[in-house]
């Protein structure tokens, strides 16, 4: 997983500049209005801990599953294949496309397949890649990266999408959604009939059936893996359940809290490949043992990909997916990205939060998402910030260590606010604050210093 | 006799209750401290306030600085540790204590002290059983919810409760009273313009209000809106109070 390259086509967007439009923060807004309503269909509550629970069982249990997995899979004439990190994954997709003289490969919509930098590669290797996600189609067309789990253009307009089509596509511009998305299934049902492999992502990897489960609202995905002769699904570890009956449970949540569906258009259940044909699935760790491997993050393993938590998410709201420069923004992206990455960047997300705790109230699974932020930024604070910060915080807590060391820092507050509106650029730390609001009023004395006065008044 | 009345009866018998005033709150906001030992006086209990305390840890807990977090952790635990109960005029200074203690490891002594902190709505109305504390304030009031009071602590039905029982007061519920206002301590000056829309977002539903007072029981958010108002040069802008300085009026 790379840094995404999106700062070009975006210049100023980041956490510093957040540039959300006001239409931005109202799509946010009433998706998470749809999920709450649609809450009210079932009894969510339960539903939540049981999918919680469920993923527990299965996370904890990942080496027999996925090994159980492989097996029923295989039975099924699958073929499973192991990817430690993101380069083996890789590697495994460029020879099976080599195995079966593949030029041109659709694929539906994977996230897992932005993680590995899947597209460079086959590129690299002479092999035509072509989205056949709508949202993810477009990205490509523009050259930029996902910026929403569930739908990743949402930060383009109509408008911006028409110009990107009557450039890229040769098409007369239009804004109007219907002839946009003409022109991109022409485009798209062409190179679906003549791709001769289809890669699509994994929503759940059912271990006592071996099924492959892909959840979808525009077909592409059914088409991509089932019109060409070669299938290849890839998956996380995490994407395991136990049974074929806990399904229902992750359904109902997942499309509910996505987008407030009761369910998605299409619920495919991959069976293993028909006569004649092509299945494989490339199992990937990439990181994910590390978060395994740490009690206090395991649980972000237990993540649908439902995209809530960054619907309500006040930074993700304002900053916009590209500021994340990830494959995965908003909370459950701060909390993973480093990790999945093997610490090669994105060590400053978790820092970038209140610690508000709106995440985990809207998680379908119940993530504790506040608290492993926090952690998160026990864990990576030396590589997120330079050593001015960690020492700033080092010398106050010192100061915050004794009762002449706490009075001496008192006197600085005091002397501070009393310079800060002649001098404020002298204090850094005082124009983070005053750049944006006013400063407060100094007080006439320090509480300790009144209870000191009171207790010498007051009769013994 | 219930559990909160027995717990009146050995406060009232002498048990000592420790006021913890967050460090900020001591060095900015004096006041906050006086209208607790005030209020508790007139309730009847004498609020002890242990001179060594500092500050809490939660500054280099949120920052990532976890051995600075524990370092202060021991030290909150040592001076506090004679006190059956404990009181904090602030939702966030009493989740470190309650929640974060324990996620950092600091000790058992940290750990056990999480049963004895208090914020000051729950500490009144669960602890105490009082609701009504005789206090009067003749202006509408909204109350803003501090996400780790909301969250950690779930102590907001506590706080409102307490406001609609002062006399006089006019108690104004405060519109997308669940999103956070952008405070979020180092964050608001390490990402102050992410920081600072939140906030405004939030004295827009405040202003909607048409309050006099916006209340709450953190007085950090309080700084950052205040700071906030005070910038959008208002012909009339809603004051900002603690909760406990508004319980405190007699």
């Amino acid at each position: 997983m790379r840094p995404a390259a999106s700062a070009h086509t975006h210049p100023g967007r980041s956490f510093q500049d957040p540039a959300a439009t006001a239409g931005f923060q109202a799509v946010m807004r009433s998706a998470i209005e749809h999920k709450r309503e649609a809450q009210l269909q079932v009894p969510w509550a339960q539903l939540r801990a049981q999918a919680h629970r469920l993923k527990a069982e299965a996370i904890g249990d990942l080496d027999r599953l996925l090994v159980h997995f492989e097996r029923e899979f295989s039975a099924r004439g699958g073929t499973v294949l192991w990817a430690p990190s993101a380069r083996d994954a890789v590697e495994h997709v460029l020879a099976i496309c080599r195995r079966h003289g593949v030029s041109t490969l659709v694929k539906g919509k994977s996230m897992i397949s932005e993680e590995i930098d899947l597209n460079d590669a086959l590129q690299a290797s002479g092999i035509e890649a072509v989205e056949t996600d709508l949202g993810e189609f477009i990205i490509a067309l523009a050259c930029d990266q996902p910026s929403h789990i569930t739908a990743p253009a949402l930060h383009l307009s109509r408008g911006d999408i028409g110009e990107l089509f009557a450039r890229k596509l040769g098409i007369p511009y239009s804004d109007d959604p219907h002839v946009l998305m003409t022109a991109a299934r022409d485009r798209l049902r062409e190179t679906l009939l003549r791709a001769q492999a289809g890669l699509t992502g994994v929503n759940f990897a059912v271990a006592d059936t071996g099924t492959i489960v892909v959840v979808e609202n525009e077909g592409n995905g059914g088409l991509s893996a089932t019109l060409p002769p070669v299938h290849i699904s890839l998956m996380g570890i995490e994407k395991i359940i136990a049974r074929l009956a806990d399904l229902p449970v992750f359904l109902q949540l997942l499309a509910r809290a996505a987008t407030g569906q009761k369910l998605t258009s299409y619920t495919h259940h991959f069976l293993g490949p028909e006569e004649g044909r092509k299945a494989y699935c490339v199992v990937i760790d990439a990181g994910r043992s590390e978060v395994l491997a740490d009690p206090k993050t395991r649980e972000s393993l237990y993540c649908i990909r439902c995209g809530a938590c960054l619907n309500v998410c006040p930074v993700y709201r304002r900053a916009g997916g590209a500021a994340y420069r990830s494959v995965y923004a908003g909370p459950i992206g701060s909390v993973i990205t480093a990790q999945l990455s093997g610490h090669r960047h994105g060590a400053e997300l978790p820092f970038v939060s209140t610690l508000c705790g709106a995440c985990q109230e809207e998680c379908p699974v119940n993530i504790d998402l506040p608290h492993q932020l926090v952690h998160m930024r026990s864990r990576l604070a030396p590589d997120a910030r330079d050593g001015r910060k960690g020492k700033a915080i080092g010398a106050a807590a010192f100061l915050m260590q004794g009762r002449m060391t706490y009075a001496l820092a008192s006197a600085l507050v005091r002397v501070a606010l009393r310079l800060a509106p002649a001098c404020r650029p002298l204090l850094p730390f005082l124009s983070g604050w005053t750049r944006e609001r006013a400063l407060p009023a100094l007080p006439k004395q320090s509480f300790k210093a009144w209870w000191k006065s009171r207790e010498r008044e007051r009769p013994r | 006799m219930s559990a909160t009345a027995s717990a009146f009866s050995r406060l009232r018998g002498g048990e000592r209750v420790a006021l913890f005033l967050p460090c900020y709150c001591d060095m900015l906001y004096p006041h906050i401290g006086q209208a607790m030992v005030g209020l508790f006086e007139r309730l009847g209990v004498s609020l002890d306030y242990p001179q060594e305390q500092t500050c809490c840890g939660q500054p280099a807990f949120n920052g990532g600085s976890w051995p600075e977090a524990r370092a202060l952790a021991r030290r909150f635990a040592k001076v506090f540790s004679p006190y059956p109960w404990i009181v904090v005029p602030s939702g966030s200074c009493a989740a470190m204590v309650k929640v974060f203690y324990p996620y950092i490891e600091a000790g058992a002594q940290a750990d056990e002290l999480g049963g004895r902190v208090f914020d000051l709505a729950s500490f009144l109305v669960d602890v105490l059983g009082v609701v009504d504390v005789g206090a009067t304030f003749a202006h509408s009031v909204t109350y803003h919810d501090g996400c780790h009071a909301r969250r950690e602590l779930k102590t907001s039905g506590a706080a409102v409760a307490l406001l609609k029982a002062v006399r006089g007061l006019r108690y104004v519920p405060l519109p997308s009273i669940d999103e956070c206002c952008g405070f979020g301590g180092l964050f608001s000056v390490e990402y102050e313009r992410l920081s600072a829309s939140m906030g405004r977002a939030k004295c827009d539903n405040i202003l909607v209000t048409d309050a006099d007072v916006v209340t709450s029981q953190d007085a950090s958010c309080l700084m950052h809106l205040e700071g906030l108002l005070e910038r959008q040069r208002l012909g009339k802008r809603p004051r900002t109070m603690h909760l406990a300085e508004i319980l405190a009026r007699p």
